[in-house]
C-alpha cells in the first residue's frame, strides 16, 4: 500500500492536460473497484448463507459491508475533488456517479437494518435478502440514469476516456489496485475476527444467564 | 372431513380480499394516505415561482414524489395489521404457500396504491391545469406499471421491517433507493405524455418499467419466504 502511494506520488509523471489532479486517479479507481467488489461479495455471502446457514458467512457479509462503505465514501469524496478542477463542477448526474451514490445509500441502509434487528438469525436472513436485491438494483439504476442523461446531455463534461494511458501509469494503477485489494482483505479479516469474538461473548453471556 | 387447501393464486386472492375488507371497513389508512397526497400536491404548488416555471413542467415530479410517500404510508400498515394479536402466526400456520401470502399482500397493496392515485390524479390535473383528457389511457397504463414495481419492493420490505425497531423509519430508508428506477422513468414518461408526445417516445421508459416489474416481482416473491420465521 505504501509502496503504491510512493510510486503514485513520486515516480509516475503527472498527466499532461490534467496536471497533478490526475494523481487522485490512483486512489479513486481502486476505491471504486473495492466498493463494488465488497458489495458483490456481501450479496454472494448472503445468498450462500441462506442455503448453508454458516454464521461465518454472515460475519463476512457484515464485515465486507462495513469495509465497503469506507471505500465507497472514499470514491465519493475523491471524485468531486478531481471533478472540480477538471470538469469545473463538483458533481454530475452521470450514470456511474449515480450508481456509486446509490451503492453508498444501499450500504448504509444495509448497516442500519443490521443494527435494528436483535435476533441473529433474522438479521442474517433480512440482510441477505436486501443485499441480493441490491445487487439486482444497481444495474437498473445505471440503465435508467444512463437513459436520463443521454436525453439531457450536459455539455460541461469533458470526456477523459479518450486519453491514452502511458505504460508507467498503467503499472501504478495495477499496483494500486493490488494494494487496495490486500487492504480490503486485511480489514475484512480484522473485522471478522472482531465479529467472531463478539458473537462468542454474546453466546457465553446467554448460556450463563 | 378436511377441506383441500387452496392453490397459490386462490390463496393469494383470499388474503388480498381479507386485507381489503379490513381496509374497506375502517378506511383509516386510505383516508390518511389520500389526504396526505392532496396536501402534498397543494403544498408543492407554493414551492416554486409560478411565473417562471409552468405547472405542467413540475407536475410529473410532484405526482411521483407524492405517490411514493403516500404509498409508503399504506405499505407500512399492511403488516402492522398482522402484528396485532399476532395474526401473522395464524397466516403462517395456514396451509398455503408462503409465496401466496406475499402475492396476496402485494395485490391488496396494489389496489390501495391505485386507489390513492385515482383520488390524487384528478386533483393534480385540476390544480395544475393538466391536459389529461387525451392521454388518460396511456397515463393509466403507466401508473399501473410503476405501481406494480413500487408495491413489490414495498411489500417485501414492509414485511421485513415490521419486526424491527424503528420500522417506520427503516422502511423508507431501505425502499427509496429501490424506487429510483421506477420513479425516474415514470416521471419522465409522464412528462412526455403530458407534453402531447406520442406513446412511442416514451417506449424506452416503459420498457425499463416493465423489465423492473418482471425482475422484482419474481425476485421478491422468491425472497419473501426467507424473511419469515420458520
Amino acid at each position: 500500500m505504501i509502496a503504491a502511494f510512493v510510486r503514485a506520488i513520486f515516480f509516475t509523471p503527472p498527466e499532461r492536460l490534467q496536471g497533478y489532479a490526475q494523481k487522485i486517479f490512483y486512489l479513486h479507481v481502486p476505491s471504486a473497484w473495492i466498493a463494488f467488489l465488497a458489495f458483490g461479495l456481501t450479496a454472494f455471502a448472503g445468498a450462500y448463507w441462506l442455503f448453508l446457514k454458516d454464521p461465518r458467512l454472515d460475519r463476512f457479509a457484515e464485515s465486507s459491508a462495513e469495509v465497503g462503505v469506507v471505500f465507497t465514501t472514499g470514491v465519493l469524496l475523491t471524485g468531486p475533488l478531481w471533478g472540480k478542477p477538471i470538469w469545473g463542477i463538483w458533481w454530475v448526474w452521470d450514470a456511474r456517479l449515480t450508481s456509486t451514490l446509490f451503492l453508498w445509500f444501499l450500504f448504509l441502509g444495509y448497516l442500519v437494518l443490521r443494527s435494528a434487528v436483535e435476533d441473529r438469525d433474522a438479521r442474517a436472513r433480512y440482510s441477505a435478502v436486501v443485499a441480493m436485491l441490491g445487487a439486482l438494483l444497481i444495474p437498473f439504476i445505471h440503465l435508467s440514469v444512463y437513459l436520463f442523461r443521454t436525453q439531457h446531455p450536459m455539455p460541461v463534461v469533458a470526456n477523459p476516456t479518450g486519453v491514452q494511458m502511458p505504460m508507467v501509469m498503467v503499472t501504478t494503477l495495477l499496483l494500486s489496485l493490488f494494494a487496495f485489494t490486500l487492504t480490503y482483505i486485511a480489514l475484512v479479516r480484522a473485522r471478522m475476527a472482531f465479529a467472531t469474538e463478539r458473537d462468542a461473548l454474546l453466546d457465553r453471556a446467554t448460556t450463563e444467564a | 372431513m378436511m377441506a383441500t387447501p387452496p392453490g397459490t393464486f386462490a390463496a393469494a386472492w383470499i388474503i388480498a380480499r381479507k386485507d381489503l375488507a379490513i381496509e374497506f371497513r375502517t378506511r383509516s389508512a386510505f383516508m390518511s394516505a389520500a389526504l396526505l397526497s392532496l396536501l402534498a400536491i397543494v403544498i408543492f404548488f407554493f414551492t416554486w415561482d409560478a411565473t417562471a416555471v409552468t405547472p405542467i413542467d413540475i407536475a410529473p415530479g410532484v405526482m411521483w414524489v407524492t405517490f411514493t410517500f403516500s404509498g409508503l404510508l399504506g405499505l407500512h400498515r399492511s403488516f402492522g395489521v398482522e402484528a396485532q394479536e399476532r395474526a401473522m402466526d395464524a397466516l403462517l400456520v395456514a396451509p398455503v404457500p408462503r409465496e401466496a401470502i406475499f402475492l396476496g399482500k402485494a395485490l391488496a397493496n396494489l389496489v390501495f396504491v391505485v386507489g390513492v392515485q385515482m383520488v390524487a390524479i384528478p386533483a393534480v390535473a385540476l390544480f395544475y391545469n393538466l391536459p389529461i383528457g387525451e392521454t388518460w389511457l396511456a397515463l393509466a397504463g403507466l401508473m399501473l406499471l410503476a405501481s406494480i414495481g413500487l408495491v413489490c419492493i414495498g411489500t417485501l420490505f414492509a414485511g421485513m421491517t415490521a419486526n424491527t425497531r424503528m420500522a417506520e423509519l427503516l422502511l423508507p430508508v431501505l425502499a427509496l433507493p429501490f424506487f429510483v428506477p421506477i420513479v425516474l422513468p415514470a416521471a419522465q414518461a409522464t412528462a412526455q405524455l403530458l407534453a402531447g408526445r406520442p406513446l412511442s417516445d416514451a417506449a424506452a421508459w416503459l420498457r425499463i418499467l416493465l423489465a423492473f416489474d418482471l425482475v422484482f416481482l419474481y425476485a421478491c416473491t422468491l425472497a419473501f419466504p426467507f424473511t419469515l420465521e420458520d
